[in-house]
């Protein structure tokens, strides 16, 4: 209450950070474009092309993608009062791998249009049944942080195990798909990819914005959030589902990107406060805007080729959880 | 027979094994009543019954002429609250940010309204600023108090049924009086219920207008202070060599643990 005038600035600052981010976005790149040439150019052009087949989609699924982790982030950690839940590591991620990695291996002959739609498909089965599981371990071992972690890392090494066989069954050209998609990468970005993202995405998460009060009561447990007047049931599986459908989509047109599920919320939690009902918008704009300066980052260091995103943001986000760690230690010591 | 809260035949069994023998039991508003009884002999079972948070395999408990079963969870929250032993937040949020969780559907304005009349009620605006994780135990059960009481207010009182578990563990002398005298006088009104599981005896004596004892999953004893605390009876649920006094200057017993 007392700082929600802030908080509005706040937001305020930051949806014209990714708004101005966004627009130089698109003029990066290993052809650089400026707008007000663009503008002056015929529409067919070369340079008109470039941006509207090559550029805007990229930065739209760079916020689209970056929205669904970092919401997906929030959502976990809030579901499990968990500082260090993530998609990625608490295998999620790598759940909705592996059944993606299995459609794409499987000898299915479908019509073009349900091929596009099969990996979501695959993916959102794999992310839910896989928080389903880790949410049903996590109440057997009472919500333990440590526990919850080590669930994570076996189901990792169960899915990473069963995607190397997949692997090893897959010709040339599934094996670089399989290969280039666990790195983690926008490299896909075409309108099909994005208008599909933004379909699932949007409404996904504008839904989940309506789940802030239930994700601030769980925060004092399930039992005093059913004396709140929760139906704490069904909140859960509201969560449950529109965080796999957000992981789901987001793994399986851009692979395993880590750790923005991680280090978002974190941050917003430090320009907001905890309360979802800020939490969650911010997570949206500042996710948003950090995978898109990542990207940009990935695809204009090492011109004209570019690193899979994946990799960098794992680059920056394995110390941050390091140090997360470390912080706990040493809270637990004291 | 809307201001009573109501369990008929109340019971719950897992499996074999019986944790509350079915039982009968009538909490009026305007009423002050304490749950004592042994470890383990299923208070906080009892308590989760009579919320509404389990379901019980025998009988029904009935709120306001209305079975839990057909009340909605959010009508419900207005008119019954509960204030648990422990709080742990896994995330900072300040003490005012835990108080306004429950009413967080109202106006801001009502929201402030309501704080601020809980906050000086219970005497706490020192914490409000505070990082709740950071609070004394006794700290965070004074916010958890004002969250409850903020829960059921209504136009300038709190008004329904609330039950507590153990509020006063972690409290010191001159806070165990002081929310125990606040509870105690927030019932005289009669539109107030205070169900609390208290494990100090002495505490019990001198604020409830009745005693329930559990042991084992049985309803014992139901009765006023003076009924229910007795040297006999007391030694043979507690096990335990103690002396019931009556001092000529106060109204309730004092029990006195043997050397």
């Amino acid at each position: 209450m007392r700082v929600s005038l802030n908080r509005q600035t706040t937001l305020l600052i930051f949806i014209v950070l990714l708004v101005i981010s966004a627009v130089a976005a698109t003029q990066l790149g290993a052809m650089r474009l400026s707008l007000t040439e663009i503008w002056q150019q015929p529409f067919d052009s070369i340079v008109w092309q470039v941006w509207l087949t090559i550029r805007v989609p990229r930065v739209l699924l760079a916020l689209l993608i970056g929205a669904a982790l970092a919401v997906s982030g929030t959502i976990m950690q809030g579901l499990f009062r968990n500082p260090l839940a993530d998609p990625g590591l608490l295998g999620i991620s790598s759940g909705a791998g592996l059944m993606v990695a299995l459609a794409l291996l499987l000898p299915l002959q479908l019509p073009l249009f349900a091929s596009l739609w099969l990996p979501v498909i695959a993916a959102f089965i794999g992310s839910l049944l896989v928080t389903a599981l880790i949410f049903q371990l996590n109440k057997i071992s009472q919500g333990q942080l440590s526990r919850l972690l080590l669930l994570g890392i076996a189901i990792n090494a169960l899915s990473g195990s069963l995607i190397g066989v997949l692997s090893w069954l897959s010709n040339d050209q599934q094996l670089r798909q399989l290969s280039l998609w666990g790195m983690g990468s926008l490299a896909q970005a075409q309108w099909s990819v994005v208008g599909i993202c933004a379909l699932i995405i949007i409404p996904t998460s504008l839904l989940l914005l309506r789940s802030a009060r239930a994700l601030n009561l769980l925060q004092l447990g399930e039992e005093d959030a059913f004396y709140s007047g929760l139906d704490v049931l069904r909140a859960q599986q509201c969560l449950l589902i529109g965080n796999a459908l957000l992981v789901g989509t987001a793994v399986s047109f851009t692979g395993i990107i880590g750790f923005i599920g991680l280090v978002i919320p974190h941050l917003v939690r430090m320009a907001f406060g905890s309360d979802h009902r800020w939490l969650l918008p911010g997570s949206i704009i500042v996710g948003g805007l950090l995978l898109l300066l990542s990207d940009t980052l990935a695809r204009t260091l090492v011109q004209p080729a570019e690193m899979p995103v994946g990799l960098l943001t794992s680059l920056l986000g394995a110390p941050w959880f390091f140090m997360l760690i470390l912080k706990r230690l040493k809270a637990s010591y004291a | 027979m809307h201001k009573t809260l109501t369990a008929s035949r109340l019971g719950l069994q897992t499996g074999t094994r019986t944790l509350i023998n079915p039982l009968d039991l009538t909490l009026k508003l305007g009423e002050f009543v304490t749950i004592m009884g042994p470890n383990g002999a299923g208070k906080s079972t009892l308590l989760r019954l009579l919320t509404g948070f389990l379901s019980p395999t025998t009988g029904e408990c009935w709120l306001a002429g209305k079975p839990y079963s057909q009340w909605q969870r959010k009508q419900l929250a207005g008119q019954r609250a509960v204030m648990r032993q422990h709080n742990q937040l896994a995330f900072a949020m300040s003490a005012e940010e835990v108080i306004v969780l429950g009413i967080s559907q109202y106006t801001m304005r009502r929201q402030r309204m309501i704080v601020d009349q809980v906050v000086a009620l219970i005497g706490c605006q020192a914490l409000c600023d505070r990082n709740y994780a950071t609070l004394s135990g006794g700290e965070q059960q004074q916010i958890q108090l004002a969250r409850v009481l903020a829960q059921l207010w209504k136009e300038d009182q709190p008004e329904g049924w609330l039950f507590l578990d153990e509020p006063t563990s972690a409290l010191d002398l001159f806070h165990q009086q002081h929310l125990l005298r606040l509870l105690h006088r927030l019932t005289r009104t009669g539109k107030l219920m205070v169900c609390a599981v208290l494990h100090d005896v002495n505490l019990a004596a001198t604020w409830s207008d009745r005693i329930v004892v559990i042991q084992q999953g049985a309803l014992v004893a139901d009765g006023s202070v003076q009924q229910v605390l007795t040297e006999s009876q007391l030694t043979a649920w507690y096990q335990a060599e103690l002396s019931v006094i009556q001092p000529a200057s106060s109204s309730h017993p004092i029990v006195l643990l043997n050397k």
